[in-house]
């Protein structure tokens, strides 16, 4: 591979996916802190509030970090891949221009007025401030996801007489319907971030004997939501893509599942290892028959393997695609695991006291990040080697005129930054998790704005 | 079509360097004008509520670029590579700085963002500046529409130029100043006591300044491109853009030493506007001037299709309204000078 394209590549894998770690916590906290406040508003009870509270300064912190990790991807587009903004800008420029005039705005009013404004505010006026961080970051989300459901599967564009790409219709590009599951799958990948989090936190709590009364009202919350997320997760919204990769990408399908040769009945490899060399899974441990079933319904099914299909069509690193689809997969029947163990416990009332229960609680904040990471491996793994699905690929889309040694001067500087913010983020987020739900400071207070 | 949206883009850009302009200027004089605790506090106050929107306006402007001018977005940026790069990682420590600072009460925790805050922004102000010096001056575009700056060559204009030459370093401390005495109008504006005051003079001391840069800058111009000229000549109502610059900075000069901090303030606001209305005047309809001019990128050649361009025009105009309502309420919530409330702890002052 050419050094320059694997060096824009890595820049831009590297920077999104460090970008990625914050949104999947703020969109997934600003649903829940929505229910925190709405219970709070309902039942005027100050715990709920202490813990929206609470949770908001969590919030502030990675929104922060968001929003500063989050520029310089609008920009790399130009900068790193401008053969691709050239060929295809006029149509995904759009989606990506509305989600600064949509929700970007929006956010950015309403974010100071919800972390800073609450005595300002009428507790209802408040609710509302959350209300609107909540639509504006889960608008913001809808359209990356359109941008990237466009690369996945293009759709509403023509090819223009300078071999460009242009809007052909509006409706058919904003409401692709690639973009309507994935945005589902997507989201709840972002919620059970939200909620492992936040029940993390409450373990670590009950663990330690402090802040009972909000740690109960953090996993009762946090359990719930995230049993349910967790659920649909896989079912209907994981499912229901990978019978769109199935159909729009199937050789994307084979290489994720490891079917080297196409056949009836197909097994599911559950654990393996791709063995590109022989054409086969090594050490498998496989259920008979499953995958013709969750593709086509059929036990007898035939599911074609990556022979069905040209070489230089095969996304490019197979083992790491293979991998991130099971890792994620993996993790994703985990989280209803435990989330469903939780359910179950905190239904019977035992789980505040089932000291194993929470240390795995816990222990498992982790994993959802991890989770959403391999999820977005494998949808941008998948896609290669094309850039626009079967419309450029991705060799051809990077800025030729960009150096390798430029590439990795830049990338280098960006691993050197990135570095810093996550120590920081962490060992903010760490003090206000010692500091607790209970602690009433508020650094900068919107109130000393008073108007004179 | 393509007209329109050069339009749309240049307000845009200007709504950014109005909005954020004031911000960056505030962070540029930080260190300078707000000595205590209390008063850098106090600046940030100012600003805390407004400068991440501020900012929204940057890249909704880059993203708005991006999709009617794909080219033009494709050619500028990877050309660009370095620079805005840079930009980047100052935005980012900018940011950080901001809304970390206030997180710990700690001296040595604040000095340090405090610089981290100042630096980039007075960084960020010269970058700007000498982004626009770039493409007022025009780069080595060739037949394929691209080329690649390096940071650097010799100060010296020649063939093979840098982002940074003498004549991009002066538009950069143009803006530099520029700004300053923005934030310094800004700050005038939203705060009293010592800090107030010390803001007017900083904003004093600037408009000299200002005032001998615009000139040479216009001087400076003229002469390294006396094709600018054209677009005045053909439509001298053009002329009147010069004239509204000159009439704002005496309007600064004048209404600064009278405590009249809101006209001055506006005043300012108008003559970076007026500024960029009159680079955009005379670039039109080019948007990026090759070196030979054969290669110009112009709105022509790289605007998209008018289909989705009028489509466009549909959703970005609801969603402007919207932004600009936003915008109405949260600078009306914020209204009035800031104070510090006594604090009951002690400690840190």
């Amino acid at each position: 591979m050419d050094s320059a394209l694997l060096i824009h590549r890595i820049h831009f894998a590297f920077t999104a996916t460090f970008h990625y770690l914050f949104p999947q916590l703020t969109m997934g906290l600003a649903l829940l802190i929505v229910v925190l406040k709405t219970i709070a508003l309902r039942r005027s009870d100050p715990v709920y509030n202490e813990a929206a509270r609470f949770w908001g300064k969590i919030f502030g912190i990675n929104f922060a970090l968001g929003v500063v990790t989050g520029i310089p991807m609008e920009f790399q587009f130009g900068t790193n891949w401008s053969h691709f903004s050239r060929y295809a800008g006029a149509v995904i420029g759009q989606t990506l221009a509305m989600e600064g005039m949509f929700a970007f705005f929006l956010e950015s009013a309403l974010v100071g007025l919800f972390l800073f404004g609450e005595k300002r505010l009428s507790p209802k006026g408040h609710w509302w401030t959350a209300v609107a961080v909540f639509t504006g970051s889960w608008l913001s989300g809808y359209f990356i996801i359109a941008t990237d459901a466009f690369m996945q599967y293009p759709v509403g564009y023509y090819t223009a007489a300078d071999g460009t790409l242009q809007l052909a219709s509006f409706w058919a590009f904003v409401l692709n319907p690639w973009a309507g599951w994935q945005y589902a799958h997507n989201m709840c990948g972002a919620v059970t971030t939200g909620a492992f989090v936040m029940t993390s936190v409450g373990a670590f709590y009950l663990l330690s004997g402090k802040f009972i009364e909000h740690a109960r009202v953090f996993i009762k919350v946090s359990v719930i939501t995230g049993c349910l997320f967790s659920v649909l997760q896989i079912f209907p919204t994981g499912d229901e893509q990978g019978k769109m990769v199935t159909d729009l990408q199937p050789v994307t399908l084979a290489a994720m599942e490891g079917l080297f040769h196409g056949q009836q009945g197909a097994p599911l490899v559950i654990v393996g290892q791709p063995n590109e060399q022989e054409g086969k899974i090594d050490n498998p441990i496989e259920v008979p028959r499953m995958l013709s079933m969750l593709t086509y319904r059929r036990w007898n099914a035939h599911v074609r393997g990556l022979d069905a299909f040209p070489r230089q069509d095969w996304p490019g690193n197979i083992p790491l695609l293979y991998y991130s689809y099971h890792v994620m997969v993996g993790l994703g029947t985990f989280f209803i695991a435990i989330m469903a163990i939780s359910t179950l416990l905190l239904w019977r009332g035992k789980l505040f006291h089932a000291r194993w229960m929470l240390w795995i609680l816990l222990l498992s904040a982790p994993f959802p990040y991890i989770a959403n990471t391999a999820g977005w491996m494998t949808a941008e793994l998948g896609r290669q080697p094309w850039l626009v699905y079967g419309l450029m690929r991705t060799a051809d889309g990077y800025s030729k005129f960009v150096s390798a040694g430029n590439g990795m001067f830049t990338l280098l500087g960006f691993m050197g930054i990135y570095m810093v913010l996550g120590i920081l983020g962490l060992f903010l987020v760490w003090r206000e998790i010692e500091q607790g739900p209970e602690a009433e400071h508020a650094p900068v207070d919107f109130k000393t704005a008073e108007a004179r | 079509m393509a007209s329109l949206w050069f339009g749309i883009v240049a307000v845009m850009i200007a709504a950014y360097v109005v909005l954020d302009g004031f911000d960056l200027g505030a962070g540029a004089i930080y260190l300078l004008a707000a000595k205590t605790n209390e008063e850098r506090r106090l600046v940030l106050l100012a600003i805390g509520p407004v400068w991440d929107g501020n900012e929204v306006w940057l890249l909704a402007a880059g993203a708005t670029l991006y999709f009617a001018f794909p080219r033009l977005y494709a050619s500028s940026f990877s050309g660009f590579y370095l620079p805005l790069m840079i930009v980047l990682w100052l935005l980012i420590l900018r940011g950080v700085g901001i809304e970390f600072r206030a997180h710990i009460d700690n001296r040595v925790w604040q000095d340090f963002f405090d610089v981290v805050f100042s630096v980039s922004s007075i960084l960020l102000a010269v970058f700007f500046g000498a982004a626009l010096g770039n493409v007022i001056r025009g780069v080595p575009l060739d037949a394929t529409g691209y080329f690649f700056e390096p940071l650097w060559t010799s100060l010296r204009l020649s063939e093979h130029t840098g982002i940074l030459d003498w004549y991009t370093v002066l538009t950069g401390v143009v803006a530099l100043v520029t700004l300053m005495a923005h934030g310094s109008y800004y700050i005038a504006l939203k705060t009293d006591a010592d800090l107030g005051r010390r803001a007017r003079g900083f904003a004093l001391l600037c408009w000299p300044v200002q005032f001998f840069l615009t000139f040479s800058t216009l001087v400076a111009t003229y002469f390294i491109r006396p094709e600018i000229m054209n677009n005045y000549n053909r439509h001298r109502i053009g002329l009147l853009i010069p004239l509204v610059v000159v009439g704002c900075l005496a309007v600064m000069v004048w209404a600064n030493p009278k405590g009249k901090e809101k006209v001055a303030f506006v005043a300012s606001s108008l003559y970076i506007t007026f500024m960029l209305v009159g680079a955009a005047f005379a670039l039109y309809p080019v948007v990026l001037p090759g070196r030979d001019h054969q290669y110009d990128l112009t709105i022509y050649n790289t605007a998209a299709a008018d289909h989705g361009l009028r489509v466009a025009l549909a959703w970005w105009t609801l969603a402007a309204v919207l932004a600009v309502g936003y915008f109405v309420f949260v600078y009306r919530m914020f209204r009035g000078k800031i104070k510090v409330q006594v604090q009951a702890e002690e400690g840190h002052s």
